[in-house]
């Protein structure tokens, strides 16, 4: 392999010249990531440090304290938290079961109607929540047929996001390419249906589990609009809509904003490290397919 | 999920015992299998059609549905015909709101292509230190945007050591006022939204970098051309189909921008950056004008499929050169 040639990148950067463009370019990465990451590390500091005022929010440490989470504690954040955790949780369980049931049908099955149903399914993508924010609204306080009113409840940020056209397409993709021979020679064996798909076709999708999984982790996490409908009072915030209602407080000030951000911030960080590979793998997938 | 593997499931009985493994021809599916299992596969996608149809299509029926009535609880909905829609066309705050909204969409959008183009040029290559620099510079994009607005309302402090006031101070700009100024709020709001769609932009350049024949960059480079030219003639012309998807979803997508803004100003200062959205959340929830608010939404949702139709059409003619 040859390292460092002037035509692997379009730049030609990591062709090593002369000192001066190598701190050049020391310089310009530290800026850009000063200018991303800096914000986002400054609320890491700020978090653990005593803020009190906006002009305090900086990257240099103000002292260490567990004041603003134990001011933000008092102050339900372990309850929104705990209410997230079963939004995601409950959410994402249930979308990665749909969609993982719906592509079967998608990849492995003809039958007619099928384009249709694709169709329809592509089709969802274009109604966000923010499109059908008011009359999703009246469907939540009223569900069709069965008459619930999911308003004030969590299954009402829960059930709408169940559903999620992108992990359907992005699985039925993937699906298609488990070769047929597998499923054939297990249906010669006897196994049913419901065998098949959870002993052959389920395991070999493992790959394709953890892109769905990131997405709609990061997805439901990033709800705002949907538990803004839903919750009725605090006792269902989620932490992301429960931040606005905490952005100062008598004893730490913009500390305790500072520690639920973090806490928000977090679990989405975390789950993107550790699954960063398949990130990268739907990301391009969904910018290609929409 | 592990547990109903041991389940016994009847085969059905619509299955015949299975094809036999003499068939020459591997892959596709044989054509008397065709319309096997159809009952199964209804099945397997009544789960997500349900969802589906109880929160999204019948959503939008009910808001089709509304958009030609005076919405009246209790006393029965009135039809009006194309009230609602005139009164989105017409009215001051609608329109100035349909405008603002394109103003920030196209410039969120725009910005955040330049800036991620620049970044996905600037972090380009195979180096360690490379992948550290842009996780780093990604994080923005999966932060819950709840959390990105909160962060910039501390960032954007009006006062002149507030944050970026201190930043522009020593370059010698500022004080500005940020969120607070009607002159500048809007921009203010776009910046955010670069700030967080640019890396997002940059991830998708670099893998149709990636893709970029290594060989024109030789041959140029033989030819004596400089870096410049060699972007302006290699590089930008072999990303142009990333820069029209991109572009486009983003557009899109910033059409129904709500959060940034309820969170940000929520419309204000005196209404300067209100948007479509804000409004229509307004209009409905809070003054419950179901009506005029589900027919601003049914025009949002025709805006969207048109540009996201035109996107597919587009793309049909010339597909898999996309970024792969």
């Amino acid at each position: 392999m040859r390292r460092g040639n002037r035509t692997d990148t379009a730049l030609g950067l990591s062709y090593p010249r002369g000192p001066l463009t190598r701190v050049l370019r020391i310089l310009l990465h530290t800026v850009v990531v000063v200018i991303f990451a800096g914000p986002l590390l400054a609320l890491l500091v700020g978090a653990f440090g005593e803020v009190t005022s906006p002009t305090e929010f900086t990257l240099i440490p103000r002292g260490f304290t567990l004041g603003n989470f134990t001011r933000a504690i008092d102050r339900d954040v372990l309850l929104y938290l705990l209410n997230s955790f079963v939004v995601v949780g409950g959410g994402l369980l249930l979308q990665i079961a749909v969609s993982v049931s719906a592509s079967y049908a998608l990849a492995r099955k003809r039958f007619p109607g099928m384009r249709l149903v694709f169709l329809l399914i592509l089709s969802t993508m274009m109604l966000p929540e923010e499109i059908l924010a008011i009359p999703l609204s009246l469907v939540l306080a009223d569900v069709p047929v069965v008459h619930v009113n999911l308003i004030g409840s969590l299954w009402g940020m829960i059930l709408p996001v169940a559903a999620w056209g992108f992990s359907i397409l992005v699985m039925t993709e993937f699906m298609k390419e488990i070769p047929v021979e597998l499923e054939e020679s297990a249906r010669i064996d006897g196994a049913g249906e419901l065998r098949i798909f959870t002993a052959i076709v389920l395991p070999l999708c493992r790959p394709a589990l953890g892109v769905i999984g990131i997405f709609g982790f990061t997805m439901i996490w990033d709800q705002y609009l949907l538990p803004l409908l839903v919750a009725r009072d605090a006792g269902q915030f989620t932490l992301p809509l429960a931040l606005r209602n905490l952005r100062s407080d008598e004893e730490v000030g913009l500390g305790v904003l500072l520690a639920a951000s973090l806490l928000a911030l977090l679990p989405s960080v975390i789950a993107f490290l550790a699954l960063q590979r398949q990130f990268m793998k739907g990301l391009t997938a969904g910018a290609v397919k929409g | 999920m592990g547990a109903t593997g041991t389940r016994a499931e009847p085969v059905p009985p619509t299955a015949p015992p299975g094809p036999v493994a003499d068939r020459p021809r591997p892959r596709r599916r044989p054509q008397r299998t065709r319309w096997r299992g159809a009952g199964t596969a209804w099945l397997f996608l009544a789960p997500a059609l349900l969802i589906f149809t109880v929160f999204k299509f019948v959503p939008m029926g009910r808001a089709f549905d509304m958009s030609f009535h005076e919405v009246r609880p209790y006393l029965g909905d009135l039809w009006v015909g194309m009230d609602n829609y005139t009164r989105v066309l017409t009215d001051e705050a609608f329109s100035s709101a349909i405008v603002r909204t394109v103003v920030l969409a196209v410039g969120q959008t725009g910005g955040s292509l330049v800036l991620g183009f620049g970044l996905a040029l600037l972090l380009e290559g195979t180096a360690k230190h490379l992948w550290f620099v842009r996780t780093a510079v990604f994080l923005p994009t999966i932060v819950a945007m709840a959390v990105v607005a909160e962060v910039w309302r501390i960032l954007y402090y009006p006062g002149p050591d507030g944050t970026v006031n201190s930043v522009l101070g020593w370059v010698g700009l500022g004080p500005s006022q940020f969120l607070n100024d009607e002159d500048t709020s809007l921009w203010s709001v776009m910046s955010v939204g670069v700030w967080r769609g640019a890396p997002y932009d940059m991830m998708i350049f670099l893998a149709g970098l990636s893709g970029v024949d290594r060989t024109l960059y030789e041959a140029s480079s033989v030819d004596g051309a400089s870096i410049p030219r060699r972007i302006w003639h290699v590089t930008l012309p072999a990303l142009r189909p990333v820069f029209a998807i991109l572009f486009t979803l983003a557009a899109i997508r910033g059409l129904r921008v709500f959060t940034e803004i309820f969170l940000l100003t929520n419309g204000g200062p005196n209404g300067s950056t209100e948007v479509l959205m804000t409004l229509i959340y307004k209009v409905g929830l809070e003054r419950h004008d179901l009506g005029v608010a589900s027919a601003g939404s049914v025009l949002l949702l025709l805006a969207t499929v048109v540009l996201t139709l035109a996107v597919r059409f587009a793309r049909r003619g010339r597909d898999s050169k996309a970024a792969s």
